[in-house]
C-alpha cells in the first residue's frame, strides 16, 4: 500500500451576507449577530482551502491531478458563490444561515459528491485573515 | 520627515453600477461586480502621515490618536455596511476602490493638526488588489 499524500488547491471568492435569524425578533437578532445583521449586507474576500488526501496513484504519481480538483472548485464553489450576495443568490442559504461554519459544511458536501471516494476530503474557510473554520474535525 | 502608518480593516458590501446606464452596459463594463443584490470584501486600510517627530514625546503624532481617528471617521461608518446604501459620504459616488481611496482621504484630512501631514491612503480591496491616493 502506498502512502497517504494530503495534497491542496486554494480558491478564493468574494461575497455579501448578513446573519439573521428570521424566527428572531429584530433586537434578539442584534444582539446575537452585531454589525453581521445589517439589513443592508456586508461582505468578505473568502478564502478556501481544500485538502484532499489519498494513496498517490503508481501510474500518475498523483493523489488527484490538482487541474482536476481546481476545475472542480470552481465549478461546484466559485462560479456558485463568487460576487454573489449569499442570502439572495444562492439557493443553498435561501434557509440556512451564511455563517463560515455553515458555508465550509456546504462546500463539503459539494464537492464530495464529485470526489472519488476513495479520497479523503477536508475544508479550510477563512471568512477574514483571522477568522476561520476547518470541516470535518479529525 | 519621517513617515507613519496606522493599518485597519473593515468588511463591507458593494456593487459597480452606474445608475445612468442600462443593466447590459453595466455587465458589460463592471462583470460579476455589477451584481445586483451586491458582493462584499475585506478592505485593509493603510493611513500613513508625514511630518517631524516632536522634540519632547519623539512622536510625530501619537498613533493611539491617530487610531481613534481612523476609527470615528473611517471605520465606524464603513464596516459591515453596504457602501452604496450605508455610508453618507459616499452617497452618489461609485463605490470602486479608487473613489473610496479619495473619499477616505476627505474624511481623515481635516481633523490632523496642522503639523501633521496625510501623505496616502492606500486601500486594499483583495489582498491581490489595492490603490493609493496621495491627495
Amino acid at each position: 500500500m502506498s502512502k497517504k499524500v494530503a495534497v491542496f488547491r486554494k480558491e478564493h471568492f468574494n461575497a455579501a451576507h448578513r446573519l439573521h435569524n428570521p424566527s428572531w425578533t429584530e433586537a434578539k437578532n442584534d444582539a446575537v449577530f452585531g454589525l453581521c445583521n445589517n439589513p443592508n449586507f456586508h461582505g468578505h474576500n473568502y478564502e478556501l482551502i481544500v485538502k484532499i488526501t489519498g494513496e498517490i496513484d503508481t501510474a500518475t504519481g498523483y493523489v488527484i491531478d490538482l487541474k482536476i480538483l481546481s476545475d472542480l472548485v470552481k465549478a461546484e464553489v466559485i462560479d456558485r458563490f463568487d460576487h454573489k450576495n449569499l442570502n439572495l443568490d444562492t439557493a443553498e442559504f435561501l434557509s440556512l444561515n451564511p455563517t463560515a461554519e455553515n458555508i465550509a459544511v456546504v462546500i463539503y458536501d459539494l464537492l464530495r459528491l464529485k470526489l472519488d471516494t476513495a479520497l479523503e476530503l477536508h475544508i479550510r474557510l477563512y471568512e477574514t485573515e483571522r477568522n476561520f473554520v476547518e470541516y470535518p474535525v479529525n | 520627515m519621517v513617515y507613519l502608518t496606522r493599518q485597519e480593516h473593515f468588511n463591507a458590501a458593494h456593487k459597480l453600477f452606474n445608475p445612468k446606464w442600462s443593466k447590459e452596459r453595466n455587465e458589460e463594463v463592471f462583470g460579476l461586480c455589477a451584481n445586483e443584490n451586491w458582493h462584499g470584501h475585506n478592505y485593509d486600510l493603510y493611513v500613513t502621515v508625514k511630518g517631524e517627530p516632536d522634540a519632547d514625546t519623539g512622536f510625530l503624532y501619537d498613533v493611539k490618536k491617530l487610531s481613534q481617528l481612523v476609527k470615528q471617521h473611517v471605520i465606524d461608518k464603513l464596516d459591515h455596511k453596504n457602501l452604496n446604501m450605508d455610508v453618507d459620504f459616499m452617497k452618489d459616488k461609485m463605490c470602486s476602490t479608487e473613489n473610496l481611496a479619495i473619499a477616505i482621504w476627505q474624511q481623515l484630512a481635516p481633523h490632523l493638526p496642522v503639523e501633521v501631514q496625510l501623505h496616502s491612503i492606500k486601500l486594499y480591496e483583495t489582498p491581490r488588489i489595492y490603490v493609493e491616493y496621495f491627495g
